[in-house]
Formats: C-alpha cells, structure tokens, sequence
C-alpha cells in the first residue's frame, strides 16, 4: 500500500506539473497571441480604459489638451479635450473605435503607463489596487499664441494654416489650420456618437481630420526664394551681385517664358538688377535666371540642408508627431527639362511644402545658419509630477554660413521695410519676411504665402501662413496683401505686443 | 479492530497558531484589496466578513487543538487561504454571491467543527461500510428522483427540497470515498488473488472483478443519466485508484483505463454534448467559433488567463465577468486574469501542499482503513482539482465541477469541509479524553 500512495503522490504531482506547464503557456508563451483574438477586443479595450490615460498639457504646464476623467459608463475612463477643436491636429484623437492619431499614438507609451520608466508606479499601483495611471506630456503648445492665431484665421474667410515655431530651440508655439475638428466626439463612449462623428468628418471633401499645417503640401511660390537665395549666396553670390533684367524670362527648349507677377518689369525696367533687390520686389524673372544659373544640383542640395525630401512621405526630418515635410525632387529628374529648374526656383512646379516646414526654414535663417528639428515635447512627468524624461533641443542642419544668414536676414528684412510685404511692418520691431502667390491650377485662385521671422536681430518667433485659394481676395490675393497681415498679428501676440 | 493508536505528540501552539494568523491575513488581504480594486475603498461589509474570517478560522483552530491536538498544523491553513482567496474572487465578482458564499463558509467551519468533534476516531467508520455506502448511494441518485431534481445548465445534479436547493453528490463523493476505504480494506485480500490468465495478464477471479464493473457501469449510469462528464469521470477514477492503492495490484489501473477508455467512446458515440465537449475543447479559439455559445466561454476563459499574463490586471481591475460561470467552473480563469501566473502557481501550489499533507497522512496512518481512506480523500481533491483547472486551460475537455474550497456553492463548500475535517481526524489519531481499544 505505501509503495502505491508513493506513486500515486507522484502521478497526481505529474498531473499539476502538466497544468502548471499548461498555465505558462496560456500566461506567459502564448498570452500575445490569444490577447489579440478577435473574441478578446472587449477586454483589451477595457484593459486599455481602466488605465487614468495621463494629460496633455500646454507649455504653461497647467491648461489641459487633453484629460482623463472616471465614467459611469462601461468603460472606465473618458478621454477629454477641454479645448475642443483648437489643438486637435497637434493631440490627436483616442477613440475606442477608430484608436489614437498624433501626440495620443507617438506618446501612447507614457499616457497609457506602458513605458518602463513607470514600472515602479504601475506595481505600487498594482500592489494598492489602484488604477493604473499614465504619465502626463508637456508640451510646447502657448494657447495664447495658439489663440491669437486662431482669431487672426477666422478673421479671414478662406481656409488658413499657421505655424509659429521658436526659431533657437525648434519648439512649436502654435500651430493651426482649418477646417479642424473637435475630437471629443470621437472620445466618446457610444459607438454611435462615434461613428457619426467619423463619417461626417471623412465625407467632407476638406477633410478636417488632416492638418493642411504640417500634413498636406502645397506649392509655395515666391517664398520658395529664400531657398534659391540661399543657394546662391551658398554658391559665391552676394545680395549685391547683379543680374539681367528683362521683362521675361524665356525659357529654354520651349517657348514658354516667365513673368513677374501681373506682368511688371522690376527695377523700373533697369537693364540690372541685385540679388537683394530681385527678393524685395519678388521678381520671378530673376528668380528664374538664378535658378538657371546655379542648376538643379546646386537647388537641390540647398533643399536637402532645409529638409526638403525628394520624394513625399520620407520625412527627413523627425517630428514627435507623424506630419509630411516638403518635397524638392533630386537632380536627376531635371535633366532635359530645364524649364522646370527656373520654374522650381520661384517654388511652383515640382516643388512643395506647408507652413510648418516654411516656418522651420524661414527661421534657420534667423537662426544664424542653423536649422533646428521642430520639438512639440518638452518633458514627461509621472503621477506623481517627477520629469522622468526631457526631450533637448536639437540641431537639424545648418543650410547656410552665419554670413550668409545674417546678409539674408537683411534682404527679408528689407521685403517688409520696402517690398512685397509691407503689410507685416510693426513699429518698433524689425521682421524679416517673403511674401508667396502660389499657383495650382488653371482658374484657380493662389495660395497666398508669408513666410516671416521676429525680432531680425535675434528671432523669437517664426511665423509662416498660408491663405489657402486667395481666402477674401480669391485669385487677387497676394501673400502680401491676405497673409502678411495674419503673420504679423500673430508675431504680435508671440511678443506679446 | 485494529491496534489502538494513541499520539501524544501535541503540536506546539505557536506553529498552529502561526499558520493560521497567515491563512487569516491573506484571506482578509485578498478581500480588502479587491474591495479597493472594485471600488478603491475599503469594502462596506469589512468588518463582518473580517469578523467571519476570525472568529470562524479561531474556532476551528480550537477544535483542532482540543479534539484533534496531533493534526498537522498546516492542514486547516492551507485550504483556509483556499477559501479566503475563492471568497475574495466571488466578492470581486458579485457581492451579492459572497453574501451567500459568506454564510456558506459559516456552515462549512461549523460541519469541520462538529466532524472533528464527533468523529473522535475515525475507525468508528469503518463499523458503517454499508450503511455510508447506501447513504452515499441515495445522495448520488437523489437528483433523478421526479419532483424534487432539477436539470441546471444541462445536468441534473440539483435537489430542490422549498426554498433549499444543493448538490447532494457534492456529499455523496465523501460518503463514497468512505465506504470505498472501508469495503476495500475488508476486501482487499481476496481481489489481491490472480487467478486467471488473459495475454501477459493475471486476473482476479471474475466474482471479484465484479466491483470494478459495477463501478464502471455506475459510472456511466451517471454520465447517461445525470449527463454530469466530471462527477462520472472523478468516481470511475478514485474507485480504481483507491481499488489499486488497497490491493497493490497495477493491473487494476490496466483495466480501469481500458474500461475508462471504452466508456469515452461510448459516451462520445452515444451522446450529441460528449462529442460537442470535444469539440470546444480542440477548436474552442478558432476564430470562427470564438462567439459561438460554448466554444466562447472556453475562449474567454483562455483569453482572460493570456490577459492577466504573469502578474495579472490585479483584483478588482480585470474582466472576469466576460467569463461565463466565473464564480464557479471557472474561478480559475477569473483568478489567473486578474492575479495572473504568479497566483494561479501559488494556487496550484496550495493544492500540491493540500494533496501532499493528504497523502503524508495516508503513509503515515498506522491502520489500513485509515491510510486507505487519508489516501482516497487526497486523491478526491487533487483529480478533482485536475479535472476541472485542466478543463478550463483545455488540458482535457472541460467537465463542470467546483474547484475545491476556491468555487463559489454552498453543497462543495461543505462537503470539503467535512472532508478536510476527516483528513485533520486522521492525522491527529483518535480524539484525547477516550482509550481506544
């Protein structure tokens, strides 16, 4: 009998260490798996809502983009954006049905509570039986700037996109476009709520879920010549060197020409004109020859050193939110299509970009030479209010020598004292800018462009606007005229004018 | 009878006590954390079901400490962190169920009392083989009695008697086990006798065979007739284990899985649920029949278990109730979501600890009787628990019974009271204060 009490002690330990066996393989080994079979998404997706989802928080370290608060429905937590629909683009959404978009996705580690810096805090909550907490993001958002950037786009009937970056460190102050959207309805808890909300939003033809500030490209026109100028001052012009002044620009292989805008001869009609000169009255025909003269080669590398992709989607530079940089294409796709270098040159044709990308270029410029890569966050800071991650500014590329940004400073400068952009001139305070009428299409009105930095000397803020198809003046507009005046409300607010 | 064994080795209080102060504080523990978990405050009935814990846990170590002062220490405190931790699920889980399985566990650690109390030796058994057995009988068939059995999610294990409904089998195991240690003791010298040869066996005479066929047919009486797969497969098993253990003879186990064998093709030939069972249990995740009814609560039940992963969502933080019988068949999933691997090992480590006490017991038991029914107790609750942990995480095909002392229900609750009582009987030897002889 003992012998056989031994045995069966043994077999039925047998037995345990198969279920033991068994238990690691469902817990542990095959656990990813199951989590993710279809019958599971109920649980995965109270799982994810009973954690406290940490905030978003503007720069000032206490307005809220968004919050988590308790809910009575089934889901535990309910996803708030207390500023509706103005930091849309930049928060993103977090919808149980459609999931995350923006800072909600690229920061999901530390809002959900998932990163390893938050281990310690996710087991002592653990231990006490309390709900998980995420982490909560500052970032560099000003709402008053956001704000004032705001009132200026509704003031103007065409739909407006605005970056305002800080120049030394890359941060993002504000950036807005319409037509935006309010995320709280795709937050919400009832499915129908939900899906209302997303049919609408994707049957506008405006798509509003898209930021035409840093998602979407657009031609950027004569703002596009503080590119080609960099070019040319990187390639041993000066802003007094001189060109021929014709009253077109044939170009060669066809019998198309350039033409300044409305047709004028710059300069009065001088047989020469400056380099300074031909950027203050934004005279494409010189534009033209420059780009001709230096070539493809030349434009394209000085694009590159600004972060201009050859093709779109490379994003070369890193954002902490996914957005689309500017397109310039390679070299080689030039190659018996001259026209289309001079034509490049004045940013029309093959070249693209959006306000974010031009605010980050216009202000390198101010910036001495030196490109920095846009930062939206600064730092993450636990439940408990400890930074447990700060984000540096940093460097992205230096597209031009300090000399030469300090000669090109001068000539935006003198684009807003006595060119094209006058409209951006405030008392008191030197800006530096260029204006853009972008063409995109036949019959279609212009994007009107302003690309600008504030104070000259020593930048605090780059602002870029564009008015998307002529917004008030429809194909009359100019960027002098419709955003020039936007730019300089919003550097206004920036210095806090 | 046998020799009379007498044990004067009194455990010290301090490691009686102190096993029992740890059962009480993991047990009021796991309680106090999923009130914080479900509601992130201390549960509004704290300090009764503290008070329960307390007092019931303190009495029983009374009882032992008077009635039964040589019972290994560990036993009451093992199964007590049992059912502190099963209480603490079905709380989380409902608290209306753990009013219930509160008042239950009352009148478990009340029939522990008075087992321990009235059994003062357990040989005393042993003078009722036939009058337990009978009894044991009537308990298993009492559900098939028109008028008063019920038919609950498919089959007929209930007794509804006005407003007091149980599950007379839940007792009729242990009446069983004892009678089955007591027939087999008296028997065991005649079904050691090999008599005929059939191939490389030898066999008993065929009279003596006929128990083993008489438990085999009783047993698929209980599966055709209760349609209940797991109580019919648990006694087909402790009957030969025990029939093996008594007799020594391995040809037994031969016969009884050849036996155990024909009787799963039948079943699974014959009956519609049997062959559905398998079914679940091999495709239970396939994404075609994950919503499906069956298949679903055996996926839940598995994608619970992947999502408490190895330290789980905590008590009170998971989804248990998308399990289907949470509370009963599959507590075990419900505590390995939200406790994750580290408890479902700590549980399945309280059951090796609970089945090794018992079988400690049986080697250590000086008379046969004792040793046999010690051994048939201790294999009741380890196939058990195996039946049912190895149905939920698709081991076997899942079979409905409790998880012992863990699941909520009253009828299981005491009934392994009552058998752990009998365990803490014969391991301290007959109670102090009467000779026997």
């Amino acid at each position: 009998m003992e012998r056989q009490i031994r045995r069966l002690g043994i077999g039925l330990l047998v037995l345990f260490l198969l279920l033991f066996a068994q238990v690691n393989f469902i817990q542990v080994f095959a656990a990813e798996d199951l989590e993710n079979n279809p019958a599971n998404a109920l649980r995965q997706l109270r799982t994810e809502y009973s954690v406290d989802r940490g905030e978003i928080l503007a720069a000032d370290g206490t307005t809220v983009l968004a919050s988590s608060r308790r809910s009575s429905g089934d889901l535990k937590y309910q996803r708030r954006y207390p500023q509706g629909d103005r930091f849309a683009h930049l928060t993103g959404f977090y919808s149980f049905v459609f999931g995350r978009t923006e800072l909600e996705q690229s920061f999901n580690d530390y809002l959900a509570g998932e990163a390893a810096e938050l281990l310690p805090q996710t087991l002592a909550d653990l231990v006490l039986g309390r709900d998980k907490r995420g982490a909560t993001i500052v970032t560099t958002l000003q709402p008053e700037l956001q704000e004032a950037a705001i009132q200026a786009a509704e003031a103007e009937s065409g739909d407006v996109a605005i970056a305002a970056v800080d120049p030394t460190t890359g941060n993002v102050l504000a950036l807005y476009a319409e037509p935006t959207y309010d995320p709280n309805q795709l937050a919400s808890q009832d499915p129908k709520v939900v899906r209302a909300a997303w049919d609408e939003l994707n049957e506008d033809p405006d798509k509003p879920l898209v930021s035409r500030a840093s998602d979407e490209l657009f031609p950027p026109g004569s703002t596009f010549k503080i590119v080609t100028a960099s070019a040319a001052l990187e390639n041993g012009f000066g802003p007094e060197s001189t060109w021929p002044n014709p009253r077109e620009l044939d170009l060669p292989l066809t019998d198309a020409t350039i033409q300044n805008f409305g047709g004028t001869h710059c300069s009065g009609g001088a047989a020469q004109i400056t380099l300074a000169s031909a950027l203050q009255q934004s005279c494409n025909v010189t534009f033209g020859e420059v780009g001709l003269e230096l070539g493809a080669e030349a434009l394209a590398e000085q694009a590159r050193k600004y972060g201009f992709s050859a093709e779109p989607g490379e994003d070369v530079i890193p954002f902490d939110i996914p957005w689309v940089s500017g397109v310039f294409p390679d070299a080689e796709t030039f190659v018996e299509r001259t026209p289309a270098v001079a034509i490049s040159a004045i940013g029309q044709q093959d070249v693209a970009t959006n306000v974010l990308h031009m605010a980050l270029v216009a202000g390198s410029i101010g910036n001495g030479g030196v490109m920095m890569r846009p930062r939206l966050v600064t730092e993450v800071r636990d439940p408990s209010g400890r930074v447990i991650q700060e984000f540096a500014p940093e460097d992205f590329s230096e597209p031009l020598s300090s000399e030469n940004a300090a000669a090109l400073t001068q000539m935006m400068v003198s684009v807003v004292e006595g060119g094209t952009g006058t409209a951006a001139q405030i008392p008191g305070v030197s800006v530096a800018g260029k204006t853009g009428t972008a063409q995109h299409g036949e019959g279609e009105a212009p994007h009107a462009w302003f690309v600008s930095f504030a104070p000259a000397g020593s930048p605090r803020v780059a602002v870029a606007v564009v008015v998307l198809d002529g917004g008030n003046l429809g194909s009359e507009a100019t960027g002098g005229q419709v955003a020039a005046p936007i730019a300089r409300a919003v550097i206004e607010a920036a210095l806090g004018l | 009878m046998s020799r009379a064994v007498v044990r004067t080795s009194r455990v010290p209080l301090g490691s009686a006590l102190g096993f029992t102060i740890t059962a009480l504080i993991l047990s009021v523990g796991a309680y106090v954390i999923a009130g914080y978990g479900k509601r992130g405050q201390l549960p509004a009935k704290f300090v009764i079901y503290a008070a329960i814990f307390a007092g019931g846990y303190a009495l029983a170590l009374i009882a032992i400490r008077r009635f039964a002062p040589a019972a290994d220490p560990a036993l009451f405190a093992t199964a007590g962190v049992l059912v502190g931790l099963g209480f603490a699920m079905i709380f989380r889980l409902s608290g209306g169920l753990a009013t219930e399985q509160a008042t239950w566990i009352v009148v478990g650690l009340a029939a522990f009392v008075v087992t321990i109390v009235a059994v003062r030796d357990h040989r005393m058994l042993d003078a009722y083989t036939y009058s337990i057995g009978l009894l044991g009988l009537i308990l298993l068939m009492l559900p098939l009695v028109p008028g008063i059995g019920r038919t609950i999610n498919g089959a007929r294990l209930w007794v509804q008697i006005g407003p007091l409904g149980f599950q007379p089998a839940e007792l009729g195991k242990v009446l069983i086990v004892i009678f089955l240690a007591s027939y087999l003791t008296q028997k065991r010298e005649l079904l050691q006798v090999a008599t005929t040869r059939l191939g490389p066996f030898r066999l008993p005479a065929p009279k003596h065979l006929a128990p083993v066929l008489f438990a085999w047919a009783g047993s698929l009486a209980i599966l055709f007739l209760q349609r209940d797969l797991g109580a019919s497969l648990l006694y087909f098993g402790i009957f030969v284990v025990m029939l093996w253990v008594a007799t020594g003879r391995a040809v037994y186990l031969v016969i009884g899985v050849v036996l155990f064998a024909v009787g799963a093709y039948l079943g699974w030939a014959l009956f519609d649920h049997v062959q559905l069972r398998v079914d679940v249990w091999l495709n239970a995740l396939d994404p075609n029949k994950v919503f499906d009814v069956g298949y679903g609560q055996l996926a839940q039940a598995q994608l619970g278990m992947a999502t408490g992963g190895l330290v789980g969502a905590g008590l009170g933080q998971g989804s248990p109730g998308l399990i289907p019988f949470a509370s009963t068949d599959f507590i075990f999933a419900a505590i390995g979501e939200e406790l994750g691997l580290l408890g479902t090992t700590a549980l399945l480590l309280l059951y090796v600890v609970l089945v090794g006490k018992g079988l400690r017991i049986a080697l250590e038991a000086r008379d046969p009787f004792g040793r046999l029914l010690a051994t048939g107790l201790s294999a009741l609750i380890g196939l058990q628990t195996f039946v049912i942990v190895g149905g939920v995480t698709r081991v076997i095909p899942l079979t409905g019974v409790t998880l012992p002392f863990v699941s909520y229900g009253g009828s299981s609750l005491v009934s392994n009271f009552i058998l752990l009582a009998l365990l803490v009987r014969i391991s301290s030897g007959p109670a102090p204060g009467r000779a026997v002889t």
